[in-house]
């Protein structure tokens, strides 16, 4: 068991240094020349390589990833090109924000996908089942925007039920910001429903089709303890680690979300720092989300490990 | 009829009746609908449209659904016009021809490298199973539109790069698919039956093994295929995909969206909108019967 | 209660519907099971034993459905059980034992609570149901029964599995037993092990027992009396002395023809075999259901469904010529001409102090230590030992599917490269293997000709016209009809399958041909005419075999010499006749008497406790001592014995001195 923590933890970090030279690697593709971009198309070349020496773009591509490395370390992310504000202070806030969003979102979908998931199981083949199957397939599959457009008109322009926008005032209770949240959490619930309730389908039907479940039904054991017990047990399982891989799928999610609901989010931060070539702040954002991904995994390993007695008891004594 | 031509009849008529099995998929049937549709369009919208998707008509700004142009009593537009004044039905029927461009040429990108990459990585496993496969979770703990849009900004917005970008991404989620599919096959002892007559590993990677893979292929091809109209199409609309002045589906809601703060000018946004949902719904339905189809 | 016998099941007609229509799985099936009496349901597969057991125990697949009869189990009519009634019927009267035990208990619970769950169900608290769990687990004679509680299912070997699977069937004192091949899959010794056990508790408690097997000579030393099953239909039934020697439906008497038994080898008294294939599910079978492959039948045999005939008086036969059933003519011309094997000359394959290790989790797994034996032209090598014991490692070692860690390969006394891709394309021809199940050795999107054309390319060099003529020819020798040459492999039946891989390994004219477990996934009906096919190609080409499998009948039969392996090691080698006779070693001795015979009795039983030792940590001294019934002190636990030539030919590992293993073998216990 210790031995499996670990290993999954030293994978993480190799996981981790990979994607920290893709992030640097990605964003030094860019080829803007940033110290133009900052000081504008008026300063001297010689205004500019001063700069381009300031920020240690004239050095080897290696060097300045070291140089980002190394500040990382000490959980420094940079000054935002753009803004000239330490890249941390911008992101920080907003990731707390997308959080808030992401949970909620989280709280409604897991339960409701896990139920739809099972009882499409439990009527393999009827209406109820093409029913949850479809229409999970065909929400999963639909872009952010077009389900977030059809909820804002409905429910905020035709119905006047939510505000379509996710942006509380400043003085908000827990339940204003449950309302203004509930619209953009509702269209990540729509994206993440359908493939969790597939992969739970997936399990339970596994699960009633074993072996050991028909074991459990000729011991003369009752239909809802066969189900509880017996049945989602084993299916669940599976369901933690697809919930947890999700996770990343859903901070993509966020960008589109966030823009559309004017959320101010790591989403909406990362589409700007793109549009606005603020290479430091991108890099950053882009970090971020690999990290709470990784942690997200990392987390559903444990569980995983924990609740499957196969990892949990070693092999055969 | 020869023995031998009896049992050719056998194998046609087993490939006949997955055809027949397929075309009596009610998923399938409705998807291949619905996707012809968009295709028809994407060839001949132009033709369809009752007007030039690009004219901005400057006094009919934002006309609501049903309103017949200021300036010609002969020109209606049916599903009103958006706030430069371009007509929507027309947009609508001419927005696919982008998406229906890049997505495919996307998943074809990425279907081929990728099995090409599982096919390498399942089958000689060691040092560069461990090595790319870390390397591909590093990649893919990053989020395909983050990604994407990073690259896209380094790379410059054009079709060409769009397609790049996707096909590579997807290539990688595709090789993860195809690897687990040669795991499972070469196990299996007609691969060690080659090997002991001296097969090369061309030979038994793309004769042997592929054609055993090819059912989780198709199918993945076609889940790919709905990821990438849905990728390109959260692209587009945050500014990254599809540059102006096509007319593209998603372009048109990222145009006229802010509209919806000011109030109702829900018929700007919805057609374009529902138009995506109907295309992505329709592949995925196609997906959905080939999988039930092939899996049996 | 009522006198009603345990089962009472009459006219019993079970369909499946595929698509759309019905097709007949059990045709009028009437049986009874007497109380406390063991009852034996043998067949092939598909001709619907476990279709059976799933009706009895109201459990059939969705589209599965009884059409007619009926079925009592201990005088209650169990079709008309209402649910919550079927429910406590399931709990309390009858218990069922399945073929895997790996995959019938839940991997995420502990088994304590698997086994108390069967009282719970009756209303039993949980801390009784604690006790009585214990209780049950003693009655199947586990060790520590008190930790095994406390374990997960994967964390036991597969015989423990299946005895906490008896204990929960038997735990309840069900009125009736029901056990669906309960040994298939596990290794002879774990077999043997499992059914002393229930034979044990069969006789101590008096169950009432359903036994379901495929294999005669389970079903014989199980049961007191057997129903054999063909295409649906009880075609034979009574005691188990009687149906065996004396059958008298001609189904009964080929099937029994079929197996290979009390020392038949292949150079005298070939194997017969059943020719046609069993009929489709659901097919319209308007006269005896055997009569399409019988050789006895007439006109009336199409057309008119034979009645029953009694013979003795439980012995029942559905022939209408039951008298004349014995003399079914054979099907397989007189004994072959086998070349005798020259060992003056020098072997077609020796090999050296073979030795192989793999790494696992950091430990080294010696899979062969030190192995040397050599085969001759036109010689079969028989190998035998447990699961684990090395066999499949070493005949890969040889074909050069793993590189050996230490030791020599020497064809026709050239040394051989460790991989096959350092061997030279003659030495890859001379060595082939036909694998254990043909559906994973032939690619299943390609056609028979593909497969045969492409071998015959790689290994003979032929192509086109010289390509077709010799594919032709294979196929002639294998008995695979030309008709066949654009199907793929899941056209193909089971054995034909087999012959085609068959075909495949000769395309090259081999020299030497591994056959890892050819016959294992095949009926005995076909499993014979694999075997026949085998012994004709090595009559005719002087082909080398060396062979693999767990069933020592069929071992004895083809084999002229046998290696005996045990935990990587080499423990007995010599004449087949002279292995099998004795005296032989311990190990070799308890192989042979954990296999149940048809005929029965007769040998000296000795048992193997527990299970292989770990190859990473094999046991000091002789690796065998662990579990060796005849150990004789402490010199087995420390010194390891050489393996020596103890007669002609005939090598051991072993410290009992050759007079006193001759003595402690003849001696009955």
């Amino acid at each position: 068991m210790l031995r499996f923590l670990l290993r999954r933890l030293a994978l993480a970090l190799v996981t981790l240094v990979l994607m920290s030279v893709l992030v640097f690697a990605l964003t030094a593709v860019i080829p803007t020349d940033v110290a133009r971009n900052v000081l504008g198309n008026l300063a001297s070349p010689a205004e500019v390589a001063t700069l381009r020496h300031h920020l240690g773009l004239d050095q080897p591509v290696y060097l300045q990833y070291w140089a980002w490395v190394k500040k990382l370390a000490h959980g420094d992310l940079g000054t935002s090109l753009a803004s000239q504000e330490p890249v941390g202070n911008l992101l920080f806030p907003a990731m707390k924000n997308s959080l808030k969003l992401a949970a909620m979102a989280f709280v409604i979908v897991v339960p409701l996908s896990i139920l739809g998931g099972t009882l499409a199981a439990l009527r393999r083949g009827r209406l109820l089942d093409r029913f949850i199957t479809v229409t999970g397939l065909s929400l999963t599959a639909m872009p952010e925007f077009v389900t977030s457009i059809v909820l804002i008109v409905t429910f905020g322009i035709w119905k006047h039920w939510l505000p379509i926008s996710a942006t509380t005032p400043d003085d908000y209770s827990f339940r204003t910001l449950l309302t203004y949240l509930l619209l953009p959490s509702l269209a990540l619930v729509a994206v993440l429903f359908g493939y969790i309730a597939r992969i739970t389908r997936a399990g339970v039907i596994e699960a009633l089709e074993a072996d050991y479940t028909r074991t459990a039904r000729l011991k003369g054991v009752r239909g809802r303890t066969v189900l509880v017990r017996h049945v989602l047990r084993n299916a669940l399982l599976p369901t933690i680690a697809v919930v947890a891989t999700q996770t990343g799928y859903l901070i993509g999610g966020l960008v589109v979300i966030e823009v559309m609901f004017n959320y101010d989010g790591i989403g909406k931060h990362i589409k700007e720092a793109a549009y606005n070539n603020d290479i430091t702040l991108l890099q950053g954002g882009v970090l971020i989300v690999g990290v709470v991904y990784l942690t997200a995994t990392l987390i559903a390993d444990l569980l995983y490990s924990l609740l499957n007695p196969r990892i949990r008891q070693g092999g055969a004594s | 009829m020869s023995a031998v031509a009896a049992a050719q009849g056998v194998r046609s008529q087993a490939r006949r009746e997955t055809l027949w099995r397929l075309l009596r998929s009610p998923t399938f049937l409705v998807g291949t609908l619905i996707v012809g549709f968009w295709i028809f369009c994407a060839f001949y919208g132009s033709k369809l449209a009752p007007y030039d998707p690009l004219v901005q008509y400057d006094n009919d700004i934002t006309v609501p659904p049903g309103s017949t142009s200021v300036d010609d009593r002969h020109v209606h537009f049916l599903f009103g016009t958006d706030q430069l004044g371009r007509d929507v039905l027309s947009r609508v029927l001419t927005g696919a021809t982008d998406t229906l461009r890049i997505a495919p040429a996307a998943t074809l990108v990425g279907i081929v490298g990728g099995t090409v990459l599982g096919l390498l990585m399942g089958y000689f496993r060691g040092w560069l199973d461990d090595v790319l496969g870390r390397a591909i979770d590093a990649f893919l703990a990053l989020p395909l539109l983050i990604v994407a849009i990073t690259a896209l900004t380094g790379l410059g917005h054009s079709n060409r790069t769009l397609v790049l970008v996707i096909g590579f991404a997807f290539s990688l989620t595709v090789s993860r698919t195809v690897r687990a599919a040669v795991l499972a096959e070469r196990d299996l002892d007609y691969i060690q039956a080659a090997q002991l007559r001296g097969e090369r590993a061309p030979y038994i990677l793309f004769v042997e093994i592929l054609p055993n893979i090819m059912g989780p292929i198709i199918v993945e091809a076609t889940v790919r295929l709905g990821y990438a109209i849905f990728t390109v199409a959260a692209l587009t609309f945050l500014g990254f995909g599809v540059q102006p002045p096509s007319p593209d589906w998603s372009l048109q809601v990222a145009d006229n969206f802010t509209l919806l703060v000011q109030g109702d000018f829900a018929w700007t946004v919805l057609p374009p909108a529902l138009a995506i949902a109907s295309l992505v719904v329709g592949v995925n339905l196609i997906a959905d019967g080939l999988q039930e189809t092939l899996d049996r | 209660m009522t006198d009603a016998p345990a089962l009472d099941i009459r006219d019993l007609d079970v369909a499946y519907s595929v698509r759309g229509k019905d097709r007949q799985v059990l045709r009028g099936v009437t049986l009874q099971v007497a109380r406390g009496e063991a009852y034996g349901l043998v067949g092939e597969s598909g001709c619907g034993k476990s279709t059976a057991a799933m009706a009895v125990m109201r459990y059939l697949p969705a589209n599965g459905r009884v059409r007619g009869g009926s079925i009592e189990v201990a005088g209650a009519n169990v079709m008309e059980l209402g649910r919550r009634d079927l429910r406590r019927w399931r709990a309390s009267d009858v218990g069922m034992v399945y073929q895997n035990p790996g995959t019938a208990l839940n991997p995420s619970i502990r088994v304590g609570r698997q086994v108390a769950e069967v009282f719970t169900v009756q209303g039993v608290g949980s801390g009784e149901a604690r006790e009585r769990a214990l209780e049950a687990l003693k009655l199947v004679q586990i060790a520590d029964p008190a930790s095994v509680l406390q374990r997960y299912p994967h964390q036991l070997s597969g015989g423990m599995q299946q005895r906490v699977i008896i204990a929960m069937a038997l735990a309840k004192d069900p009125a009736l037993l029901i056990l669906d091949e309960p040994t298939t899959g596990l290794d002879a010794t774990v077999e043997a092990e499992v059914l002393d056990l229930v034979a044990g508790l069969q006789s101590s408690l008096h169950t009432s027992v359903l036994f379901i097997s495929h294999n005669l000579g389970v079903i014989s030393k199980m049961c007191a009396r057997v129903g054999v099953l063909y295409a649906g239909r009880l075609v034979e039934e009574g005691p188990v002395e009687e149906v065996l020697h004396d059958p008298r439906h001609p189904y009964t008497v080929g099937l029994l023809r079929c197996v290979p038994r009390g020392g038949v080898r292949k150079d005298h008294g070939r194997l017969d075999t059943i020719p046609g294939f069993l009929p489709n599910l659901g097919d319209d079978l308007p006269g005896c259901v055997f009569a399409d492959r019988c050789a006895l039948a007439q006109d009336r045999c199409h057309t008119e469904p034979p009645t029953a005939h009694a013979i003795g008086e439980q012995h029942v036969s559905l022939c209408h010529f039951h008298e004349t059933a014995q003399t079914l003519p054979r099907l397989e011309a007189a004994d072959l001409e086998l070349t005798p094997v020259d060992r003056s000359a020098p072997p077609l394959l020796a090999f050296d102090e073979l030795g192989k290790v793999f790494r696992q989790h950091g430990n080294d797994i010696h899979a062969l230590v030190g192995v040397s034996a050599s085969v001759w032209p036109g010689e079969t090598l028989g190998l035998v030992g447990e699961s684990g014991s090395g066999k499949t490692t070493l005949a890969r070692t040889l074909l050069g599917i793993l590189e050996p860690t230490s030791g020599a390969m020497l064809l026709e006394g050239k040394k051989l490269g460790g991989r096959m891709t350092r061997r030279s394309r003659e030495e890859v021809r001379a060595l082939q293997i036909v694998f254990q199940n043909p559906d994973s050795a032939l690619n299943r999107r390609h056609t028979v000709r593909r497969i045969l054309r492409r071998s015959l390319r790689k290994l003979a060099r032929l192509s086109g016209k010289a390509a077709d003529a010799r594919m032709t020819e294979l196929m002639t020798s294998v008995r695979l009809s030309e008709r066949y040459v654009s199907a793929r492999p899941s056209q193909l039946s089971g054995g034909l399958k087999q012959r085609l891989a068959i075909a495949r390994s000769f395309a090259g004219e081999p020299r030497l041909v591994v056959c890892d477990e050819p016959t294992s996934a095949l009926d005995v009906s076909v499993q014979a005419a694999i075997l026949n096919l085998l012994v004709e190609l090595q009559a005719k080409e002087g082909v080398s075999y060396i062979f693999i499998s767990h069933d020592l009948g069929v071992v004895r039969y083809v084999s002229d010499r046998i290696a005996v392996l045990y935990l990587g090691r080499l423990m007995e080698l010599g004449p087949a006749e002279v292995v099998f006779d004795g005296p032989h070693h311990p190990y070799t001795e308890a192989l042979l008497s954990a296999v149940p015979t048809i005929d029965g009795g007769g040998r000296d039983r000795i048992r193997l406790e527990g299970d292989i030792p770990s190859a990473a940590k094999p046991p000091t001294g002789c690796v065998f001592h662990t579990r060796c019934p005849r150990r004789l002190g402490d010199v087995c636990d420390t010194t390891e014995p050489p393996l020596v030539e103890i007669a002609d030919g005939h090598l051991m590992r072993c410290h009992i001195p050759l007079d006193q293993l001759r003595t402690l073998q003849a001696s009955p216990r």
